[in-house]
């Protein structure tokens, strides 16, 4: 009787209900380590980056893009923190939100979202140039990857970049997200995050949904809603404006 | 029954995901505009509404709740199947235009803030 073969194939058939036990086990470890902490930091940002160790552990023991998942025995991590379940858990965050809060962001949280995609693209843009990428469709590329890990392999698809340009993007949108997820506790209090107003700010400028969706939990879950609802219309409005207009604007710069 | 609010809460994301991929047809982008954004939308109204019409009580409300006290773990296990090793490997251009703009970003949200408080 192979006791383990028998353990991990139960984990193998039983995905979703693995990533239970082992989320659950990561939760109480990092919530005990937030208690030494005597409350400074705060369970669910430890339980984020404990997470993140996790990817970095299960991309580095397999060679994997799929972080702790890509561990075939915990794949069902994958599935539980997957497109589907999370966004049904942002959306189920709205119940309890204040409609009356959201109607007070008005133009500014508008204008969040065009400051936060223009940034971050002139940001890309400028790194790319720096690092010898001097044609338009690259630098494009690069830019768009910083605004989002989605709008960058985007746009350079519609542009027709080279796959080594769009993997950079994508790595620009990642490190953009985990240093969302890792820095926004850290600053919050700097930056005044402790309203629904300033949280939708900060969801329109940042727009990556993962970070934003982790970055606020850790500060405030009852901001959680906020932050989602502008963060969830600025990789929409970033895979409209980067392959345009953004795109037009630099190649009559630089053309 | 809870598997009322549980019905609502899917019910709410269907909409609203089909209307942001309908939107992101017709703007011709290769993306989900504002779906999810959307979906919580219609949840704020119609549990809102539910709540003082008497159709949706606590044991329905409790289908919804429980989703969304499950938020935090969903987002440890999300955080958990990023590619860390790409985004650290990836070299110093990813990561430096990365961290700055994420920085910048950060730097706004006072600013807005001052500015939507004004307004």
């Amino acid at each position: 009787m192979d006791l383990a073969a028998m353990f991990s194939k139960m984990f193998v058939s039983n995905g979703l209900i693995g990533a239970f036990i082992v989320v659950g086990v990561v939760t109480f470890i990092a919530y005990k380590l937030a208690g030494i902490t005597k409350g400074r930091i705060h369970g669910s940002a430890v339980a984020i980056f404990a997470g993140l160790v996790l990817a970095y552990i299960g991309g580095s023991l397999t060679g994997g893009h799929k972080g702790f998942a890509s561990i075939p025995m915990f794949a069902g991590v994958g599935f539980m923190g997957g497109g589907m379940l999370r966004d049904f858990a942002i959306v189920s965050t709205a119940f309890g939100a204040d409609l009356r809060e959201i109607k007070k962001c008005g133009i500014a949280g508008v204008l969040s979202l065009f400051i936060g995609i223009i940034t971050s693209f002139v940001v890309g843009i400028a790194f790319a140039y720096m690092w010898g990428y001097h044609d338009v469709v690259s630098m494009a590329t690069i830019g768009a990857g910083v605004v989002t890990f989605v709008v960058g392999p985007v746009t350079g698809a519609a542009l027709g970049a080279s796959s080594e340009v769009v993997a950079i993007s994508i790595a620009a949108g990642v490190v953009k997200s985990v240093t969302v997820m890792i820095a926004t506790p850290l600053v919050a209090d700097l930056l005044g995050l402790r309203n629904p107003q300033a949280a939708m700010m900060y969801g329109g400028l940042m727009g990556t949904t993962s970070g934003t969706a982790a970055g606020m939990a850790a500060v405030d879950p009852k901001l959680v809603p906020y932050a989602a609802m502008t963060a969830t219309f600025y990789t929409g409005m970033g895979c409209l404006l980067c392959p345009s207009i953004l795109y037009l604007a630099l190649n009559a710069v630089m053309g | 029954m809870a598997i009322y609010g549980v019905a609502l809460l899917a019910g709410c994301m269907f909409a609203g995901v089909f209307l942001g991929d309908v939107l992101g047809v017709l703007l011709n982008v290769k993306a989900n505009v504002g779906g999810v954004g959307f979906a919580m939308f219609f949840l704020i109204i119609l549990a809102n509404r539910g709540i003082d019409k008497g159709w949706l009580n606590e044991k329905s409300q409790s289908g919804i709740s429980f989703w969304s006290a499950m938020y935090i773990p969903i987002v440890v296990a999300m955080s958990s199947i990023q590619d860390v090793v790409a985004a650290l490997s990836s070299g110093p251009l990813a990561i430096l235009s990365g961290l700055l703009g994420t920085a910048i970003a950060f730097a706004f949200v006072p600013v807005l803030v001052k500015m939507g408080s004004k307004g």
